[in-house]
C-alpha cells in the first residue's frame, strides 16, 4: 500500500516562504511518500490565541479539524504550528464539539523532523548541503513537542554538511508571533543574543524546525549585515546528493 | 494603554539597548546557570523531586483553610498570635499597631517579598520608626532607594564597583576596604548596630508546617536568626499559600528551594519558629506574631484553571531563565514579583486592566515551564490571563476588528488565499516603488529594528498547482 501524507502547511509559509513548503514535499516524496495537499486548508488559529482572542482563533481550530480529520497522518514543516494543534487545541476546543475529533487529529500531526526520524523511520534522506550549520532548538519543538535530537539526527546524515554547536541553544530567538511587533525591542534584542551565538560558532548557516523563528533570525542577520544566513530544515534536507 | 504598560514600553526599550546591563545580567545568570545544573545532579532523580515538590504544595492549597486553623492552633497553643489579614491595608494597620503597643523605635528585618507587596516599611516610617534590611542585597537596593531587583537576588544588577561608591557615601564610617570581604564586613559592621537597637524583627516564611505549626524560614547570612531572636518582638508577614501539610514535606521542599533559587543543596540556615520564647529559653522574642495575607490569593484559589500559580515557592527560577527578564531586567517589570510569576500574578492580583501587557510581554517560550521546581505551566497562565484581558475589553479596538477579519477571511480558503495575493501584491509593488516599508503601518514595528523578507510573487498554494495540475 502506498504511504501516504497530507501536507499542513502554516500560513505564513503560504504567503511568505513558499519555498519550504516546496522542500518540504521534496524531502516527503524522496523518502516514499505520496503528498496530498488538503486545499481548504487556510490558517491554524495560532496567532489569535496567543494574543488572547479566543473567539476569533476557535473557528480557525474548527475549520483546521474538519479538513484535515479525513487523513492519517499530517505533516508540517513547523515545530510551533504543530504544537499549536497539539497541545493547545485540547484547550482552545475544550467546549466545542470536534474536541475529540481535535484531540485525534492532535496525535496525528507531526512536525517534519519528527515525521521523518519518529514515524518514517528515516535519518539518511540522501541529502548533501557541503556547508558549515549551526542549529537552533526553537522552542515549542523541544519544550513542548520534545523534539531535540532529530532535527540533529537528520543533520548527521546530510553530505558534506559540517554541524556546529551554538552556545545557549536553548534560549529562545525573541520571535513570539504578535510579540515581535508589540515589543519589537525585546524581541530584536533577543535576536541579537541570539546572532551573537549564531555568529560564535562561526558557522555559514543557522537551521531550525521552524520558519518562524528563521524569519525573525534572518531579520536581524540582514539588517545588521550579518555573514551567517537562515535556512529552514527541509531546504537543507531536499538538496538532493549527487 | 495603561499609564503603567506606556512606562514599560519605554523603560523595556532602554534596558534592552543597554549593553552594560545585557552583560552584567549574563556573567550573573550564566553563574547561576552552571551553580543550578552542578546542584541538580546531587538528587538522584530530579524530576521525581521536582514532581513530589509540585504534589506537597498542591496538597497544602488544596487544604488551605483547614492546614491553616491547625497550623495557627499550634502557635496559639505556644503564647503565639496569628492575624488573618485580608489585604494590604489591613496588614499593614495590624503590624503597625504591634510596633506601636511596643514603643518600637527601630524594626529590623529579614527579607521578605510579601512585606514589599504590602509595602510595609514605608508604613513604619511614616510613624517616625526607622527600618533596616538586614539581608545584603536589600540592604543595598534599600540604601539605593529602589526596589528588588530580583525576588531572590535583589542587588543582582550591580557591580561591586557600584556597591563600593553607595557603601562609601551612606557608611563610610564602617568601610575598611574595598575587596569583596571588607565590602560585607562594612554592612555586617552597620548591621550589627541594627539588630542590637531593634526592638521588633519582621521576616517572611517560605514555609508554614501545619502538623507542626511551624514558621520555616530560609536564609544564607544569618541575618534570619537575629532577626527572629534577638528584638522583643518577632513578627511573621507570609502569604497563605505557604502552608504545607507536614513537618516531613521540608524533606523535599527544603533542598527542592535551595538547588533552583541558588545551586545549594540546602540554604546555609534553615530556621524552624514555633513562638514566642519559653521561661526555660534564653534567646528569643517575648511577642510573636504571624500575619496570613489573602490580598487576592483566595481569588486565585477559586479560579481551577489558575489555582496552581498558588504553588509557587518564590525560588526565582522563572526569572532566571526568562528571555526578557534578562534583556529587560527586574526593574522594568514595575512589579513586586518580576518574571513570568510576576507577569502571572499581578494581572490576577491588581486587574487586566493595568498589568495586563505584562502577559504579553513574553514570546511563550516556554523555559520558565520548564525550571519551575513545583511544574507550574507559566506561558499557560500569561496565555489564559490574555484571554481574559481580552474577554474583559481591553484589547485595542483595531486587534479586534483586525482578528474578526482575520477569522473571517480563515473561513475560506478561497478567500483567505485572494486576499493573500492581494496583500502580497501591493507590499511588492509598494517597495518596488521604493516606499519605505517604515511607512506601512504596522510594518514599521518590525521594520524598525529588521529587515523585511523578500515577499515572494507566489504563494505555496498556487506553486502546488501549477507543479501539480489540479486546479
Amino acid at each position: 500500500m502506498e504511504k501516504r501524507v497530507a501536507l499542513f502547511i502554516p500560513c505564513f509559509v503560504d504567503q511568505m516562504s513558499p519555498q519550504i513548503g516546496l522542500d518540504t514535499v521534496t524531502v516527503l516524496r524522496r523518502v516514499g511518500y505520496k503528498v496530498e495537499y488538503p486545499e481548504d486548508q487556510t490558517c491554524c488559529g495560532q496567532p489569535g490565541f496567543n494574543t488572547g482572542q479566543w473567539d476569533a482563533a476557535r473557528p480557525c481550530a474548527e475549520h483546521f479539524v474538519k479538513v484535515f480529520r479525513a487523513y492519517d497522518q499530517i505533516v508540517c514543516p513547523s515545530g510551533s504550528c504543530t504544537s499549536m494543534v497539539r497541545t493547545h487545541y485540547p484547550e482552545l476546543l475544550k467546549n466545542s464539539a470536534l474536541k475529540a475529533d481535535a484531540i485525534s487529529v492532535g496525535k496525528r500531526t507531526f512536525e517534519l523532523s519528527e515525521f521523518l526520524v519518529r514515524v518514517a523511520g528515516v535519518t539518511d534522506v540522501h541529502a548533501e548541503f557541503r556547508h558549515s550549520v549551526t542549529y537552533h532548538p526553537s522552542c515549542h519543538a523541544t519544550r513542548e513537542l520534545g523534539i531535540y535530537d532529530e532535527p540533529i539526527a537528520l543533520l548527521g546524515k546530510v553530505k558534506g554538511l559540517e554541524l556546529k554547536l551554538m552556545p545557549d541553544a536553548n534560549e529562545c530567538c525573541g520571535f513570539g508571533g504578535m510579540f515581535s511587533t508589540k515589543f519589537g525591542m525585546i524581541s530584536s534584542a533577543m535576536g541579537e543574543t541570539k546572532v551573537a551565538n549564531v555568529e560564535a560558532t562561526g558557522a555559514e548557516y543557522v537551521t531550525a524546525v521552524d520558519p518562524s523563528c528563521l524569519m525573525h533570525l534572518d531579520g536581524v542577520l540582514r539588517f545588521k549585515n550579518h555573514m551567517p544566513k537562515a535556512i529552514h530544515i527541509a531546504s537543507i534536507l531536499a538538496q538532493e546528493a549527487r | 494603554m495603561s499609564r503603567l504598560a506606556e512606562e514599560f514600553l519605554v523603560s523595556a526599550a532602554q534596558k534592552s539597548a543597554d549593553l552594560t546591563h545585557r552583560s552584567t545580567i549574563k556573567r550573573n545568570m550564566d553563574s547561576y546557570d552552571a551553580a543550578v545544573a552542578k546542584g541538580k545532579t546531587r538528587f538522584a532523580n530530579w524530576e521525581a523531586a521536582r514532581a513530589r515538590a509540585a504534589q506537597v504544595k498542591s496538597e497544602g492549597i488544596r487544604n488551605l483553610a483547614a492546614l491553616l486553623e491547625k497550623f495557627e492552633e499550634k502557635i496559639i497553643a505556644r503564647g503565639g498570635h496569628v492575624y488573618w489579614a485580608e489585604n494590604s491595608e489591613d496588614a499593614r494597620q495590624y503590624v503597625c499597631n504591634v510596633a506601636q503597643k511596643n514603643n518600637v523605635r527601630t524594626v529590623v528585618k529579614s527579607k521578605s517579598m510579601v512585606t514589599e507587596e504590602i509595602h510595609l516599611s514605608p508604613a513604619l516610617e511614616k510613624l517616625g520608626m526607622t527600618v533596616w534590611e538586614t539581608d545584603l542585597g536589600e540592604l543595598i537596593v534599600q540604601l539605593r532607594k529602589e526596589p528588588p531587583y530580583h525576588i531572590v537576588t535583589p542587588a543582582m544588577h550591580l557591580t561591586r564597583e557600584q556597591i563600593r561608591d553607595l557603601f562609601k557615601e551612606k557608611i563610610p564610617d564602617d568601610m575598611e576596604g574595598e575587596t569583596h570581604q571588607e565590602l560585607v564586613a562594612a554592612a555586617r559592621r552597620f548591621l550589627r548596630r541594627a539588630f542590637f537597637s531593634a526592638e521588633m524583627g519582621i521576616s517572611g516564611a517560605n514555609f508554614l508546617v501545619a502538623d507542626a505549626g511551624m514558621v520555616a524560614i530560609s536564609t544564607n547570612e544569618g541575618n534570619g536568626r537575629l532577626t527572629t531572636s534577638l528584638p522583643r518582638v518577632h513578627v511573621v508577614v507570609t502569604g497563605i499559600e505557604k502552608v504545607i501539610p507536614r513537618l516531613e514535606d521540608l524533606g523535599v521542599l527544603w533542598p527542592v528551594l535551595a538547588t533552583t533559587g541558588t545551586g545549594q543543596p540546602i540554604t546555609t540556615y534553615s530556621t524552624l519558629i514555633g513562638g514566642p520564647k519559653t521561661t526555660d529559653e534564653i534567646d528569643g522574642p517575648e511577642e510573636f506574631h504571624v500575619v496570613l495575607l489573602d490580598n487576592g490569593r483566595t481569588e486565585v484559589l477559586a479560579d481551577e484553571a489558575q489555582q496552581e500559580l498558588l504553588r509557587c515557592i518564590r525560588c526565582g527560577a522563572c526569572l532566571n531563565q526568562c528571555p526578557v527578564y534578562r534583556q529587560v531586567g527586574g526593574h522594568t517589570y514595575k512589579s513586586i514579583y518580576p518574571g513570568p510569576i510576576g507577569s502571572a500574578l499581578m494581572p490576577i492580583f491588581n486587574g487586566q486592566e493595568e498589568y495586563g501587557h505584562l502577559s504579553y510581554a513574553c514570546s511563550l517560550c516556554t523555559a520558565c515551564n520548564s525550571v519551575c521546581p513545583v511544574k507550574i505551566k507559566l506561558s499557560d497562565h500569561l496565555l489564559e490571563n490574555r484571554h481574559k484581558y481580552v474577554e474583559e475589553g481591553n484589547s485595542k479596538f483595531s486587534e479586534k476588528v483586525g482578528f474578526s477579519f482575520f477569522r473571517w477571511a480563515a473561513m475560506s480558503s478561497t478567500r483567505f488565499a485572494l486576499l493573500g495575493w492581494a496583500g502580497r501584491k501591493v507590499l511588492r509593488a509598494a517597495l518596488g516603488l521604493g516606499i519605505s516599508p517604515h511607512a506601512l503601518g504596522p510594518l514599521a514595528n518590525w521594520t524598525k529594528y529588521r529587515a523585511l523578507a523578500d515577499v515572494p510573487k507566489d504563494s505555496f498554494r498556487a506553486l502546488w498547482r501549477k507543479q501539480n495540475g489540479n486546479h
